[in-house]
């Protein structure tokens, strides 16, 4: 099958964070930028299908600064054929501007799957697959826990809140990916080497207009916290009357 | 005066709680600037309009009701285009849906249908004539971006639970419509809806919620965190990441980065040291409560109230003391 898979860079949310200057965005310093880890369960299916069901074709296609090339070699390094540097700096908070961009990107390339992370772990948004489908008229089935395709359909599982959805799309399709489907691999060195070889292409983001932006960006409120009631079950009463009188949560 | 839009989801029989949520935050929004008619979209299978006056309890004007037997199910293009077509069709200053499992799937198509953008997972929103603004947790909860979004109808989804449903005394005008497709039509179709056990509440519902972490040292021992949550009666069990990935709970029930994120009113940690991956799943809980025997473990720190010791003897007597303060509180 010929597969694309929709990733973003992200920031390393294990990092200490601190707001710049402009008060709208992260100080950049100091912050690693790795493969979204939803993305990073893509990049794997994808890689697993065609590796279960004969030879096919997976590319890696994203928006950002020139950076991102580092970002899409490390797919490359895991095994994807080759890349699309779509140029975006800074990418847009607007997801609807991405998938415009997305979708004329992808147009008329004949692909099987366009696959995307269920969410990015920057904007926790999950808007631009869904939003990619209905531009390109392709079916879509979003955040999906498992995946069979045969014969040019396909059957997925969603997770909703205390129940599981069967559903089933044709192909070609766009489809989000939720956790639980497989781990990413980790490149091996000769995936590393053979990476340096794969080709990237580079052209300008084609960007819808903006409509949606940051006006401010703020670090949480630190909680509170750090009060010990106590120590062992003899803590417990008093516990429960703080639960009970000052927290009024029981 | 400016009308407003809010999609009311529909599962099993019943309104589901985050129903309730959009419409009360549409009446908020409608009130805000003028005040104008709130109308909610409700979709689903035959038996939906006898219930349907009950968004008028949230502040819902008149709902549409769209029954089809193919609708029992979640249908994504069928709701999706129903929902365009009944945005499309007034003149709404704004649309409101959930960032629920369901929500987070339909709003995005509605937006893109309708050319507009979405700010999507909001906890908090103001809305004026010209813009609106909304805060929204991003980078896993590490950091809040107050967000300005321009277009009408400016569509937004809400975090489920952040805005509270309030309640009117409102009479609610119910008309029914036709979906805007053919159900048999549809490319993606949910061929199957199956309820997990229903002995619990949902995660992203249950105003208590009690999480396991390694801990409880083995799956067998989760029957402690079970027994804590059947004590308060209205919570939902979670775990680690570390606790699903080997098993012990399905991956549904997972609290973190890559899980579900939940903002309960109680929120007790057991045996969890408290990784920034579980953190950024469950810090916007109001209270919260960390049982561990490592005083230094991470969890304490955004804890408020923090028992240090071992959890197999601290739980036992708390499970005991909690139903018994609820017998006397009731």
């Amino acid at each position: 099958m010929k597969i694309a898979v929709c990733l973003k860079r992200v920031p390393d949310t294990e990092m200490r964070f601190a707001i710049a200057a402009d008060g709208t965005s992260l100080d950049s310093a100091g912050l690693k930028y790795d493969i979204s880890d939803f993305d990073g369960y893509a990049v794997e299916i994808a890689l697993r299908l065609n590796e279960q069901q004969g030879p096919g074709e997976v590319v890696v296609v994203a928006l950002g600064p020139d950076a991102l090339q580092e970002t899409l070699r490390k797919a490359l390094s895991m095994g994807v054929d080759r890349g699309i540097h779509l140029q975006a700096d800074p990418v847009p908070y607007d997801g609807f501007s991405i998938a415009q961009a997305l979708a004329s990107e992808l147009a008329g390339q004949g692909f099987d799957l366009i696959l995307f992370g269920r969410v990015a772990t920057d904007t926790g948004n999950g808007m631009v697959g869904p939003m990619t489908a209905h531009l390109m008229d392709l079916p879509c089935v979003t955040a999906i826990s498992r995946l069979e395709i045969a014969a040019g359909k396909g059957t997925a599982h969603r997770e909703l809140e205390g129940a599981t959805e069967t559903v089933t799309f044709p192909l070609p399709a766009i489809l989000t990916i939720d956790e639980g489907i497989a781990r990413p691999r980790l490149p091996s060195l000769k995936g590393i080497m053979a990476a340096k070889k794969k080709p990237i292409e580079s052209r300008p983001a084609a960007l819808g207009p903006v409509r949606l932006t940051v006006d401010r960006l703020e670090l949480p409120p630190e909680r509170a916290g750090g009060r010990i009631v106590g120590e062992g079950p003899d803590a417990v009463p008093e516990l429960v009357r703080l639960l009970h009188e000052e927290a009024k949560v029981l | 005066m400016a009308d407003t839009f809010a999609f009311a989801e529909f599962r099993a029989g019943a309104f589901r709680k985050v129903a309730f949520e959009t419409v009360s935050a549409a009446r908020r929004a409608a009130d805000a600037t003028g005040g104008g008619t709130v109308t909610a979209l409700a979709m689903g299978a035959p038996g939906l309009s006898a219930k349907a006056a009950e968004l008028g309890r949230y502040g819902a004007d008149r709902v549409i009701v769209v029954e089809h037997a193919e609708l029992a199910r979640y249908s994504p293009e069928v709701f999706a285009g129903t929902a365009a077509a009944q945005l499309k069709a007034g003149s709404y200053r704004a649309g409101f849906f959930s960032a629920s499992a369901e929500g987070r799937d339909l709003a995005p198509r509605v937006a893109a249908a309708l050319g507009q953008s979405l700010a999507s997972d909001i906890t908090s929103f103001e809305i004026t004539a010209d813009a609106l603004t909304a805060r929204h947790p991003v980078y896993v909860g590490k950091a809040i971006a107050t967000l300005r979004l321009t277009g009408t109808p400016a569509l937004v989804s809400l975090r489920p639970g952040a805005m509270v449903a309030v309640e009117q005394s409102r009479t609610a005008q119910v008309e029914t419509a036709a979906p805007a497709l053919d159900p048999a039509s549809a490319r993606v179709v949910v061929t199957e809806l199956a309820q997990r056990p229903a002995a619990r509440m949902d995660l992203g519902e249950a105003p208590v919620v009690i999480s396991g972490g390694r801990g409880l040292k083995s799956a067998e021992n989760f029957k402690l965190v079970e027994d804590l949550a059947s004590a308060f009666g209205n919570a939902a069990v979670g775990a680690t990441r570390a606790v699903t990935d080997d098993g012990w709970r399905p991956s549904s029930d997972q609290i973190g980065q890559t899980g579900r994120l939940v903002s309960p009113a109680l929120y007790v940690a057991v045996g969890i040291s408290g990784a920034i991956q579980h953190l950024a799943g469950m810090r916007t809980a109001r209270v919260i409560v960390a049982i561990n025997r490592d005083k230094d473990a991470p969890i304490f720190k955004v804890a408020d109230y923090g028992i240090v010791g071992d959890l197999f003897e601290v739980v036992p007597p708390l499970i005991e003391a909690v139903k018994r303060a609820r017998a006397e509180h009731q």
